[in-house]
């Protein structure tokens, strides 16, 4: 069953064409892995889905409501945390969690009841009477995921929820994404977070420049990197390092090779010939960065 | 009612926020102690005047700064992502505004009962609809989709400071010229005004009923206004 679904998305900023055309389909407990570089439509496309700007063109359904002619029976439900957004700094934890309840349109008993659970379980229950002001980065977005779940959503819109986060309330957070999604409830995330993306993501969307570059499960986006196994060579001194497929990072070579022996021969033959030491050599498999790397720099 | 619930939270932000104070509290104070000192005016029509500037700069302190204070803070965007229209937003934004005038209304009031007034009791649907015609204003004034402030406060000084002249707070309106005369009537606050005046006793301009129903008109004016205009600053605040 699906859970959300862009049909043709198009929109405009004046000549700035944001999305083009723009479609994908996100199935009912999936977690969905939304990916671009900045300015490529990742925002654009979730103010969308989440009923904040109309689209120009193309048509959107979330848990099976048109967001644009069901705009407030599609926002009831699902639960939000845009990226740039904040909770009300003078209120308390307590006031702003209370305040997203009633705009759901909860009960104060219930609304009560989830908040003290939600707050407990993400360790802020000692602090729901302190004013959100004094909160550091981690507790304010800890809250904030307490309010985009108060409602008890079916599906969450989770916009760089880990940004900027210390270890512990980053992981406290891929932790609770993942028992969300076994729970059988859909997350669409967007995140920059490479390790991140693959660590909890069934599929991945790649846009850029207001187009859907691919839609792939993390591991089949790996493989397409021109090989399966990257081969990481640092020399001693500087060394031009001519072989197909390698590729300067920093100062190491990476080579991605179907065959890692017979390339590993050869960079060993290389170093011979040219009188070039060999500081180390590694072998690892390509990571989703690679892959979202080479995919942009074929798109251009 | 989520319209209640969005008040009750601008009731708690931004009561305190310094413009408000400033300019619903300490700006109808002086500008009366101003009017009054040295003068030798019948206090019934000082009671009118001072009524009448405080309903109209408390209730159209509150709803300007929420929309600039909402963009600026980043709370904007959560709030928008809620299952709520943005007519319930400015309802909410509306009815706090118009709180803050109602309880402000109550100082010159008592003041005036202090003084040994009782005003007719029509004064008290009059400060109602009033109040909530000059909180539609002031979401006017917040319609210009910049997230600061001061920008908003200057707007909307320069469209309430002209409005005090020319509302017969200070003149009565029969004793404008024609010209004079003319220019009042396209302020909502000479309505509300005349109603003070004749509620405190003395002659109104216009009959009490045509006020009412030029006040009401004025206030679904600038609500139909204020939500049109909002759809789409509000978005250009993100």
């Amino acid at each position: 069953m699906i859970a959300i679904e862009a049909e043709g998305l198009k929109k405009k900023f004046g000549d700035v064409e944001a999305l083009k055309c723009v479609s994908f389909k996100v199935k009912r407990g999936e977690i969905f892995g939304f990916l671009g570089p900045n300015g490529a439509g990742k925002t654009t496309t979730v103010r969308i889905l989440t009923g904040i700007i109309k689209p120009d063109s193309g048509k959107a359904r979330v848990n099976g409501y048109d967001v644009v002619e069901e705009t407030l029976k599609a926002k009831e439900s699902i639960g939000v945390l845009p990226e740039v957004s904040n909770a009300y700094p003078d209120l308390t934890a307590w006031q702003n969690i209370m305040l997203i309840a009633s705009l759901y349109g909860m009960r104060k008993r219930d609304a009560e009841a989830r908040a003290s659970e939600l707050l407990k379980e993400f360790g802020i229950y000692e602090r729901k009477d302190a004013k959100v002001r004094g909160f550091s980065k981690g507790m304010k977005q800890r809250l904030m995921l307490c309010m985009a779940l108060i409602s008890d959503p079916e599906i969450l819109f989770l916009d760089e929820p880990t940004s900027g986060l210390d270890v512990q309330s980053a992981r406290m957070i891929r932790e609770k994404i993942l028992e969300i999604a076994n729970e059988g409830r859909t997350v669409f995330l967007t995140s920059h977070n490479m390790d991140e993306v693959n660590m909890l993501c069934d599929r991945i969307a790649v846009i850029n420049k207001g187009k859907i570059v691919t839609i792939d499960t993390p591991e089949r986006l790996k493989s397409r990197v021109g090989g399966n196994v990257a081969i990481e060579v640092s020399f001693g001194g500087k060394v031009e390092l001519n072989m197909e497929n390698a590729e300067k990072v920093g100062d190491k070579y990476v080579i991605y090779t179907a065959d890692p022996y017979k390339t590993i021969c050869e960079v060993v033959d290389f170093a011979r010939k040219s009188g070039a030491e060999i500081v180390s050599i590694n072998t690892r498999t390509p990571t989703l960065e690679d892959a979202f790397l080479k995919l942009l720099e074929v798109e251009g | 009612m989520k319209c209640l619930a969005i008040a009750k939270k601008d009731i708690m932000m931004y009561y305190l926020k310094g413009p408000v104070v400033i300019f619903g509290i300490l700006l109808p104070l002086f500008l009366f102690l101003a009017f009054w000192v040295g003068r030798d005016l019948p206090l019934n029509f000082l009671m009118a005047g001072l009524l009448s500037m405080t309903v109209f700069f408390a209730s159209t302190s509150v709803s300007p700064v929420i929309a600039p204070w909402e963009g600026q803070m980043r709370t904007l965007e959560r709030l928008l992502v809620c299952p709520v229209s943005t007519s319930t937003i400015i309802f909410g934004d509306v009815i706090a505004s118009l709180s803050f005038g109602i309880c402000m209304s109550l100082i010159p009031l008592l003041l005036a009962l202090c003084f040994g007034f009782t005003p007719n009791p029509v004064i008290i649907p009059a400060i109602l609809l009033a109040a909530f015609c000059f909180s539609c204003l002031g979401l006017l004034f917040s319609a210009y989709p910049t997230n600061l402030p001061s920008t908003v406060m200057m707007i909307s000084s320069l469209v309430r400071f002209p409005l005090i002249f020319i509302s017969g707070i200070f003149i009565p309106v029969q004793e404008l010229p024609a010209w004079g005369k003319a220019v009042s009537m396209i302020s909502p606050l000479t309505y509300f005004t005349d109603i003070a005046r004749d509620s405190f006793g003395m002659n109104s301009f216009l009959p009490i009923y045509l006020d009412f129903i030029i006040l009401a008109g004025f206030s679904i004016g600038f609500l139909v206004s204020a939500i049109k205009l909002h759809e789409h600053a509000l978005l250009r605040r993100l």
